[in-house]
């Protein structure tokens, strides 16, 4: 266990290293600095300006000199400077961050629990109407990308036409407070689009464990349905799910981005693309270092997971 | 002039899709008469969901077809007396009424949907296509070779994957990114890999018989030159086929979508070449190409088969995405994804102008999805 860990970490902190290089090289293109210099002074600066301005300020020297500078810094924990708010990166980030925690936490408690119902009341009876109903609305979630699902929630429970205006089209509110008027529609249009996938996962394993020879057995013992159902079956179905919970952490990452813009809550996925459309470079390498984190920490998860809850696989290092 | 009502309205709708409606009757019909002959195709009439599915896509295929004949009026123009007006609205120059509306610039909703699938079919399909030749071309070795060669590849493919999408994009398809060579330098790559994919399948099946050999390596060889040299925009005898946005958006969404398709194939390929005929081909001294591509690959066409229509669903989620957050798609584009950014301003007070095309992304990708999806069902029955 403790050579595959350190293999794992190994492979991470390189992966980690590789991307944030990969994201270093495009940000300090040419067009992509001259852009800086402009956005940083002023839009109608001559090209002379632009070079004297960003030999000034060091951006002519080696690429891979730079870069090891920055990664220097962020060993240390400095993140370095925010061009688009003129404050360091550590003081915006994690502020940002946590907003766009408390967002994921209600995503997660709306979405886990709703679409593992979904599931397992999908697969526990396969082929019936009760299935077949509940898998096309699986499959229709999946099919209803978030600028769509919002758009239409945004139409039906918030707009003057329809008139039921239960919820608040901007979560600008919700910053400061969630309440279900403000928070309601960014929660669930994320919860719908993640729902859909894990919905049809935990029922593809729920019917798959429903023919096992061990509940023929405890169904010909005289155990009632819902017994075993929720005792003998429930567990087993639930391992292939847990790893694509764990996996939809970087989906919903490319979600929070499109949730926060649309309902205009001012999250890490506000804060990513503001960094990159001002081609902010310091805080869009933080931002993509808190993504490559999200992505391989999920991945390490789910397989310890998995071996945790299924202790018929060993971890072969 | 009186406005339409809501009646009028979809009747006039209706009637503008009439090219569709009888392409999908023909279509379906024959598809379905001769369903026997068919195979996987075929047997697609004998699952509802499949049947669904498959009239779903060919609507919007066929709408991008017949674009020209569908949409009332041009997508691009803008009337003043149709700023935000509800569906119905008649102009009164020509006296042609804007189906389902203008939006907030005044253009027709309509026309503006119908040309936004024009997009869609041109690129999703195609990006796919191309990802699919991508991810086989280095999933088959992976899988097949195990070892250093497949530590490699899947770390390259892990790379990619670990990228947040939006960053990429972000990353990669700005007008700063145009005016550098990183574009072409991808797209030669890329495109590079399909026609290496197809010189790989028939050498490899014909490199004994020389003879025969060159009649077909030979035409390969120019059609794909050919197209190599149109889609990097080096020598366009026969006029752009992509400029600059287009290659950009094609070779970004192949990037991302790729890595995907190489660790599905990656996995198949694993699990196929411990069979029986593929140690009777090694036996039998085949080449490891042969066997990859003429052994291997299409006992694993099933499931690849299924994966494509899902993939083209999610390429169409993400050009939706790219033009919501108006990233390649020139501004003034009818891209269905740009303009439900431009509608969602006031989808409060006028949300005719952002729900078409959001209905219309959601129907697509839904199609898709049930297609997949029947033919999943009908590929595991035997």
């Amino acid at each position: 266990m403790l050579s595959f860990l350190s293999q794992r970490f190994g492979v991470m902190a390189l992966t980690a290293v590789c991307l944030t290089f990969i994201v270093f090289t495009l940000v300090n293109l040419q067009p992509n600095l001259e852009k800086l210099a402009k956005e940083q002074n002023n839009m109608r600066m001559s090209d002379q300006a632009v070079t004297v301005w960003l030999q000034e300020e060091g951006f002519n020297r080696p690429l891979v000199t730079r870069y090891s500078e920055w990664l220097f810094g962020v060993v240390r924990g400095d993140l370095g400077q925010s061009t688009r708010f003129r404050a360091p990166v550590n003081e915006i980030l994690w502020e940002r961050l946590a907003l766009t925690g408390i967002l994921m936490f209600w995503v997660m408690v709306v979405m886990v629990p709703a679409s593992l119902l979904v599931g397992v009341l999908a697969g526990m009876r396969e082929g019936t109407f009760q299935d077949r109903s509940l898998s096309t609305f699986a499959i229709a979630t999946t099919a209803t990308p978030e600028y769509v699902s919002g758009v239409i929630l945004t139409v039906i429970f918030a707009s003057k036409v329809v008139g039921l205006e239960w919820f608040s089209g901007s979560a600008t509110k919700a910053m400061e407070g969630a309440t279900l008027y403000n928070f309601g529609l960014p929660v669930l249009t994320m919860a719908l689009y993640g729902m859909g996938y894990i919905a049809r996962m935990t029922r593809a394993s729920m019917a798959e464990v429903m023919t096992a020879q061990y509940i023929r057995t405890a169904r010909l013992k005289g155990v009632s349905f819902r017994n075993i159902v929720i005792k003998h079956a429930l567990r087993n179905a639930l391992i292939a799910p847990f790893t694509v919970i764990m996996l939809q952490f970087p989906w919903l990452l490319t979600g929070v981005v499109i949730v926060e813009n649309l309902f205009n809550y001012k999250g890490f996925g506000w804060l990513l693309v503001e960094a990159a459309s001002n081609n902010d470079i310091d805080l869009l390498l933080s931002c993509s270092i808190v993504a490559v984190i999200v992505v391989l920490a999920t991945q390490l998860i789910s397989d310890i997971g998995y071996v945790y809850l299924n202790p018929r696989i060993r971890v072969s290092a | 002039m009186e406005d339409l009502t809501t009646g009028q309205i979809f009747a006039g709708v209706i009637v503008q899709f009439t090219p569709v409606w009888i392409g999908i009757v023909v279509i379906m019909g024959a598809s379905a008469y001769f369903k026997q002959r068919l195979s996987l195709y075929g047997r697609l009439f004998d699952s509802p969901v499949g049947m669904v599915g498959l009239a779903l896509v060919l609507f919007w295929a066929l709408t991008a077809l017949f674009a020209d004949q569908i949409a009332t009026m041009d997508p691009l123009e803008q009337f003043r007396v149709l700023k935000n007006k509800p569906p119905g609205t008649f102009e009164p120059e020509s006296g042609i009424a804007a189906l389902l509306g203008g939006d907030n610039l005044g253009r027709d909703v309509f026309s503006r949907m119908v040309w936004g699938s024009v997009t869609v079919m041109q690129i999703a399909p195609t990006a796919t296509l191309v990802a699919l030749m991508v991810g086989i071309t280095m999933g088959l070795p992976a899988g097949y070779y195990g070892g250093y060669v497949d530590t490699a590849l899947s770390f390259l493919a892990n790379l990619v994957l670990a990228f947040p999408v939006i960053l990429l994009f972000y990353l990669l398809v700005t007008p700063e990114i145009r005016s550098t060579v990183i574009p072409t330098a991808m797209a030669s790559v890329v495109f590079l890999i399909p026609i290496l994919f197809v010189i790989a399948m028939i050498y490899s099946k014909l490199y004994t018989r020389p003879d025969t050999l060159w009649y077909f390596l030979l035409p390969a060889v120019l059609i794909g030159l050919f197209m190599y040299t149109h889609l990097i925009n080096v020598w366009n005898p026969t006029g752009v086929w992509l400029d600059a946005n287009g290659l950009n958006i094609f070779v970004s969404v192949v990037f991302v979508t790729s890595p995907a398709v190489f660790r599905i194939v990656r996995g198949l390929t694993m699990d196929i070449k411990t069979r029986d005929y593929v140690a009777a081909s090694q036996t039998r001294g085949e080449g490891p190409w042969y066997i990859m591509l003429w052994e291997i690959l299409p006992n694993a066409r099933g499931p690849l088969i299924v994966d494509a229509c899902l993939r083209i669903g999610y390429t169409t989620i993400l050009l939706g995405t790219l033009g919501f957050f108006g990233l390649g798609v020139s501004p003034e584009s009818s891209d269905w994804g740009m303009t439900i950014n431009e509608g969602r301003k006031l989808l409060r007070l006028f949300p005719h102008a952002a729900l078409p095309p959001a209905l219309a992304i959601m129907t697509l990708v839904l199609g898709l999805n049930l297609l997949a999806d029947g033919l999943r069902e009908q590929s595991l029955k035997d």
